[in-house]
């Protein structure tokens, strides 16, 4: 396949993503990817049931969570795993308006999720004096959360990268695989939130 | 004829993706649905030991959920990276056990 | 061509040919030169500490320096030298045992190098500013964390750095692995390194985000004053242990599994005979994987664990030498009734097979955890993970060394000298370390600095000290020998050995696009299928048509370098804040590359059907 036909094809196939042997190995190898990070994670939730009861005298997980709060944050990130769902979609019928449309909703979402996340975390140094120095829970919980919400930010800062760069050439069969990754990248990081609500945040208030 | 053909068969797939899509949706609610029955049931009075492995089973669904629908493992071609995904997680499982049980044994 | 365009360039343009290279054989000799000036640096580090232990309460270094010396050798032949060789020859081998043009993410391929180069030199700097790490190669807490001065953040940060390249490498290989096969090219046909190369890149996958997050938890506490291993704040140094182990077991089967493939392409070309129980072989390289994960914690016996907890993973651990023997005798059974032609390669090969069995008993020894609280921390470990390591990874890399000398270079190694290196080095280890079993199970504990004079241990140093300076020797001969070939050394063709696997059947060295047509796999050993049937090369599977080629890029060298200026700002941080710009500066530099790589297409380039056939003609 010539270069021309990669970034102009005449027919857009079934499946962009997977139509050259680039996108074959991107794909794979993403995956790959999402299976160390896997065990990444899990090092990182080791260490946080490890220490989850080591206070130090300071605020406990009881004190601290509201539920409030996690359940909008989870309610946020599940519908943006959604919207990226509906972007994927267009962009498999090649519809690359609605699929930057949609890529736009999951942005707004996901930076909304980070805003409660900013200000949940600003409200526990400066309402509870809970920091990341305060006891060994302290440093695991915002460990853990904070490299959840490191992978939010390059998230989203990939998502914006890429739709900035292709908003005026459309989709084609160089740049589908990126999109289609960096979906599988969003829907990780919700993955990884659904344990990180149910086990720091629901068994630590329980 | 060949014209003929290949719209029948852009149909075909059209049907396909948007029954997909339908799919995907009903799976989103079904996350909602356990999302909420999850705080719920931490919210109410019922005992910890109870509680805590409802919540743990209806987060792996949910990953599960995410992983065969919204990630397309159930589509073909995901052979291997299912093989080496849950190669992670099976050294997740290690991990986990590992940090969970025996560092204060 | 591609050579002479390069003969006729500038130093300069040469440099700079290698800093933007994504040819995966130039970045295995990239890897090869990296490492091998590591190894040195390790080997040096290994005769000031042997040097120290000649006599009784020797006085050639300091207690202090002692302390990084051991630290220093351990993690610069783990990291710094094993791996890199490792990739080299994963990187030179392993495309042309598929029968592919290059692997499937170049650009990841330089970035990989270039990250554990700066890891490397990250780790070193220590050196000079005050000492390197102290704290041993496992940096135990709360040991690491209370180590006063910079070392142990240079160790933290380097290993940090080269680790991303080491996991980016391992992606690389098990997607091109996976993908990249040339028709015919069944998971089954495959020449055991390179299904061996394949296993050791999943357990880096796995392995490696343990590590990452050990690290990353060591930095927060010794830089940014967290609290995970210190008990005031509720911490536990033992969570150290295990993620260091969950990642350090494995990683020793990351390196020993290519050996075990390396030796395996030995004898199977100079015994004239195809592997011996190939199936098996395969199988049992993916059972010493699953089983590498399930048996971290033997390292950590006398932690207190508990009886049931260490009586599980001393069952697990014995059970590894199930797939280590069937490896052992299918070799032996290989070599059996062969046509055996004694070379370079093959003498390390016999050496190994001895030396790594013993290795292997003395693994079972110290499997058995009651037992283990007598051998823990003595010279009778010490002696183990050297057998293994050195007998098993060392003299597999310098079997390496000498088999695929010709393919990467076009020269073969002075035989004679060959010999004489392995004679001076085999000789030399097993009067290093075998004397050192018994010095161990004498009592002789590991890392001290001095011992006493009258405790029987004098007799046993000496020998140990004779034999690390013939091994020493052995080194010199070898660089010797390097540097001989090269300026005098005959060119050779593409098949010296009369090779039974893919990359013979092209020329040495390849052509930067490997093969002209992709060659087409009719079996099991595929050169030696086409040579069976009295054909001289292999059937291509296509037609001569356009190669596509991926293009250089400088990008990969200064994402790398970003990373190392970022992480002297978050050493010296702790010291002022002020520091924090050259971290912002760092981090900027390499978010700057990877957006430029983001935004900028890079579609390749393509060799026209006509240059190739052009250069065809005028062979």
């Amino acid at each position: 396949m010539s270069d021309h036909d990669i970034l102009n094809p005449k027919e857009m196939p079934h499946d962009p993503e997977k139509a050259t042997l680039e996108g074959k190995n991107k794909f794979i190898g993403f995956w790959f990817f999402l299976g160390g990070e896997t065990v990444l994670f899990a090092s990182l939730f080791g260490t946080y049931l490890a220490l989850r009861n080591s206070t130090n005298n300071g605020p406990s997980s009881e004190d601290l969570f509201g539920l409030g709060l996690v359940f909008i944050m989870t309610m946020l990130l599940l519908t943006s795993s959604l919207t990226s769902v509906y972007a994927m979609y267009h962009m498999k019928n090649n519809d690359f308006k609605k699929m930057q449309v949609w890529l736009g909703i999951t942005v707004a979402l996901g930076l909304a999720f980070l805003g409660c996340e900013i200000y949940e975390f600003y409200h526990y140094i400066h309402g509870y004096e809970f920091t990341f120095r305060s006891s060994a829970f302290g440093s695991a919980f915002y460990t853990l959360v904070g490299f959840h919400g490191g992978h939010v930010v390059f998230g989203l800062l990939w998502f914006i990268a890429l739709m900035i760069r292709n908003a005026k050439r459309g989709l084609n069969l160089y740049n589908a695989p990126k999109y289609y990754i960096a979906s599988l990248y969003w829907h990780f990081i919700d993955v990884v939130w659904v344990f990180i609500f149910t086990v720091v945040y629901l068994m630590g208030v329980l | 004829m060949t014209e003929n053909n290949t719209t029948d068969q852009l149909d075909y797939h059209k049907q396909k993706k948007k029954e997909e899509m339908k799919q995907q949706v009903i799976t989103f609610v079904l996350m909602i649905v356990f999302t909420i029955i999850a705080f719920a049931m931490v919210q109410s009075d019922l005992d910890a030991l109870f509680v805590i492995p409802i919540i743990l089973v209806l987060a792996a669904i949910q990953v599960g959920f995410q992983l065969y629908y919204f990630m397309h493992m159930s589509h073909k071609g995901h052979e291997l990276p299912a093989l080496m995904f849950y190669g992670g997680v099976f050294t997740a499982f290690l991990c986990i056990i590992a940090l969970a049980v025996l560092v204060w044994w | 061509m591609s050579t002479m365009v390069a003969n006729q360039k500038g130093f300069g343009a040469k440099i700079w040919d290698y800093l933007t290279t994504v040819d995966h054989k130039k970045i295995a000799i990239l890897y090869l030169v990296a490492g091998g000036f590591f190894f040195l640096i390790g080997g040096l580090e290994a005769l000031a500490i042997r040097w120290q232990l000649v006599e009784p309460m020797n006085d050639f270094v300091s207690s202090g320096f002692y302390n990084e010396l051991i630290t220093m050798h351990g993690t610069t032949m783990i990291f710094l030298a094993a791996m890199p060789l490792i990739f080299a020859f994963m990187n030179a081998v392993v495309p042309l045992q598929i029968g592919a043009r290059d692997v499937a993410f170049p650009f990841l391929n330089s970035l990989g190098f270039w990250l554990f180069l700066f890891g490397g030199i990250m780790l070193n700097v220590g050196w000079f500013t005050g000492g390197a790490a102290d704290a041993g190669w496992t940096a135990y807490a709360p040991l690491s964390t209370t180590s006063p001065g910079e070392g142990v953040d240079y160790y933290v940060l380097g290993l940090q750095i080269s680790g991303a390249g080491t996991l980016i490498g391992g992606i690389n290989f098990l997607v091109t692995i996976v993908n990249m096969r040339a028709p015919g090219m069944t998971y089954m046909r495959m020449p055991l390194f390179t299904w061996t190369a394949f296993v050791a890149s999943a357990l880096i996958l796995f392995a490696f985000p343990a590590l990452t997050v050990g690290l990353f938890l060591m930095m927060f506490d010794r830089l940014f004053d967290s609290g995970f291993f210190d008990p005031s704040m509720g911490g536990n140094s033992v969570i150290w242990q295990h993620l260091f182990w969950i990642f350090g077991h494995p990683e020793v089967y990351i390196l020993v599994l290519p050996a075990f493939g390396i030796f395996s392409e030995i004898f199977s070309t100079f015994s004239k005979k195809r592997l011996f129980g190939y199936t098996a072989m395969v199988f049992a390289t993916v059972l010493i994987a699953f089983f590498g994960f399930m048996v971290w914690a033997h390292h950590m016996f006398t932690v207190g664990l508990g009886p049931a907890a260490n009586s599980i993973f001393a069952v697990a651990t014995m059970a590894i030498a199930v797939p280590t023997g069937i490896k052992i005798f299918n070799w032996l059974f290989t070599l059996w009734g062969g046509s055996i032609t004694i070379n370079t390669p093959m003498l390390w090969g016999l050496g190994f097979i001895p030396t790594f069995t013993v290795g292997g008993f003395t693994g079972v020894m110290l499997a058995a955890a009651a037992a283990d609280f007598q051998y823990h921390d003595t010279y009778f470990v010490v002696a183990h993970f050297h057998y293994v390591i050195v007998g098993g990874v060392v003299f597999g890399l310098i079997a390496g060394t000498h088999y695929w000398w010709p393919k990467m270079f076009g020269k073969v190694l002075n035989d004679k000298l060959g010999k004489v290196t392995f004679w001076l080095f085999f000789t030399g280890f097993h009067l290093t370390f075998f004397i050192q079993h018994f010095l161990g199970l004498m009592g002789m504990p590991r890392r001290y600095w001095v011992y006493l004079e009258d405790q029987g241990l004098n007799l046993g140093n000496m020998i140990s000290t004779i034999g690390a300076l013939l091994m020493g020797v052995g080194t010199i001969v070898l660089l010797y020998n390097i540097v001989v070939t090269s300026i005098k050394g005959e060119k050779v063709s593409g098949d010296p050995w009369d090779g039974r696997t893919l990359e013979w059947a092209i020329p040495s060295p390849p052509p930067h696009y490997n093969f002209k047509q992709t060659p087409l796999v009719r079996g099991l050993d595929p050169l030696w299928v086409e040579k069976s049937e009295g054909r001289k090369g292999i059937t291509p599977a296509e037609p001569l048509d356009d190669i596509h080629m991926p293009n250089g890029s400088i990008l990969p060298f200064i994402m790398s370098l970003g990373l190392f200026i970022a992480g002297f700002g978050f050493i010296y941080q702790k010291y002022d804040l002020s520091w924090l710009i050259v971290l912002f500066i760092g981090m900027g530099i390499t978010l700057g590359a990877m957006l430029t790589r983001s935004l900028k297409d890079d579609l390749g380039h393509h060799i026209h059907k006509e240059d190739l056939e052009k250069e065809e003609a005028g062979e």
